[in-house]
C-alpha cells in the first residue's frame, strides 16, 4: 500500500500519521507539502490534524483552496482512499468531499481527552477489523468537532448507513448533530472523523484502539 | 476605488456558542433584556475598479467561494464609495 500524508502549514499531526503509516505498511511514507500540483501513484492520503493556515476564516478553509487539494479532489473521485482526522475532516467537508460542516463546540471549550465511539458499520475499508456496534477508545483534541448539517443530509447520512462513528451514549463531547464522530462518502473510501486513531496504534500510548483501522486500510487496500 | 463590506453570518437556526457566551456574559454584567446574541464577521475588501456592478458579481463569487460556508453561513455585500 503507497500511502502519503498531506501538509500544511500548521499541521502538526502529520508526523503522527506518518509513524502510524509506516508502522503499518513498512515502508516509508510520502509527505506532500500542500504546494505540490502533482501526487504520486497513491492507494491511500492521509489529511491530518492540526491547524492549517491558523484556522483563519475558518478551519481547514484556506487549506481546501491549496494546490494540492485539487489533486486530492481528484484522486478520491479516482477512488484513491483519503483519510482526514480532525482538521483533515474540516478540509474535506470544506472541500465538498464530505456534506456538513464543523462549527465551534457546544461548550465552547478545547476538548483534549480519549472518548468511547461505538463502530457504525463494521464491513468498510476503514472498519473490517472491528465488531459491529463495538465501542473503542480513541482521543480527541479539538475545538471545532461540532458536526452540522441540515435535516435532509443527515437523515441521507444515516439512511445510506454512511455514519462511520458516534460518540457512546451520554460522551459527546461537542455538541454534534447526532453524536456523529465520523462519515464516510458515497463511495465509503473517503473517511473524514474528528478523533484521532493515528494516536491509539499501540498500548504505550494509552490505547490502541485505533490500530485496526490502519489494519483493516491495509487489508483492504493491499 | 470601491471598498466592499461582506457581512459573515451563522444561518439562522444554526448553534451559535459563542453569541451564546456573549449573552451570557453581558446577563453576568447585569444587562438586562438581551433575549438573543449571534456573532458574525465582517470582511472589508479594497477593491481597484470604480464599476460598482463588476465589484458587487466580483464579491459575491468571492463569498460563495470562500468568504462564507454556504452549509452554515449566509452572507451580505455592502459596497462603500471611498
Amino acid at each position: 500500500m503507497r500511502a502519503a500524508v498531506i501538509v500544511f502549514p500548521g499541521s502538526n499531526c502529520d508526523r503522527d500519521g506518518a509513524v502510524a503509516l509506516t508502522k503499518l505498511t513498512g515502508r516509508e511514507t510520502a509527505m506532500i507539502w500542500h504546494q505540490e500540483t502533482e501526487l504520486p501513484p497513491l492507494d491511500l492520503i492521509f489529511l491530518p490534524g492540526g491547524f492549517s493556515y491558523g484556522d483563519y476564516l475558518r478551519c481547514g478553509a484556506i487549506a481546501a483552496h491549496s494546490p494540492v487539494m485539487r489533486e486530492v479532489v481528484a484522486a478520491a473521485k479516482r477512488g484513491v482512499a483519503v483519510l482526514g482526522v480532525c482538521n483533515g475532516f474540516h478540509l474535506l467537508t470544506e472541500s465538498h468531499l464530505l456534506p456538513g460542516a464543523l462549527i465551534r463546540n457546544a461548550g465552547l471549550k478545547f476538548v483534549c481527552r480519549p472518548v468511547p465511539l461505538s463502530v457504525e458499520r463494521a464491513e468498510t475499508i476503514y472498519t473490517k477489523h472491528y465488531s459491529p456496534g463495538q465501542v473503542i477508545r480513541v482521543p480527541v483534541a479539538h475545538g471545532d468537532g461540532n458536526y452540522r448539517a441540515d435535516g435532509d443530509t443527515l437523515a441521507r447520512l444515516r439512511d445510506e448507513g454512511r455514519i462511520a462513528f458516534r460518540y457512546a451514549y451520554g460522551q459527546n463531547p461537542n455538541g454534534s448533530a447526532g453524536d456523529i464522530a465520523g462519515i464516510y462518502d458515497e463511495s465509503f473510501r473517503v473517511l473524514g472523523m474528528m478523533p484521532h486513531p493515528e494516536r491509539a496504534i499501540e498500548p504505550a500510548l494509552g490505547s490502541a484502539d485505533g490500530w485496526p483501522l490502519f489494519q483493516s486500510v491495509l487489508e483492504s487496500l493491499g | 476605488m470601491i471598498r466592499a463590506e461582506v457581512r459573515v453570518m451563522l444561518k439562522p437556526g444554526v448553534l451559535d456558542p459563542q453569541g451564546q457566551a456573549i449573552g451570557n456574559a453581558l446577563g453576568h454584567l447585569g444587562f438586562e433584556g438581551v433575549e438573543d446574541v449571534r456573532q458574525g464577521k465582517l470582511i472589508v475588501l479594497d477593491l481597484e475598479t470604480n464599476d460598482r456592478t463588476a465589484a458587487e458579481n466580483q464579491v459575491k463569487a468571492m463569498g460563495e467561494r470562500l468568504l462564507a460556508n454556504p452549509v452554515i453561513e449566509n452572507f451580505t455585500v455592502e459596497l462603500v464609495d471611498v
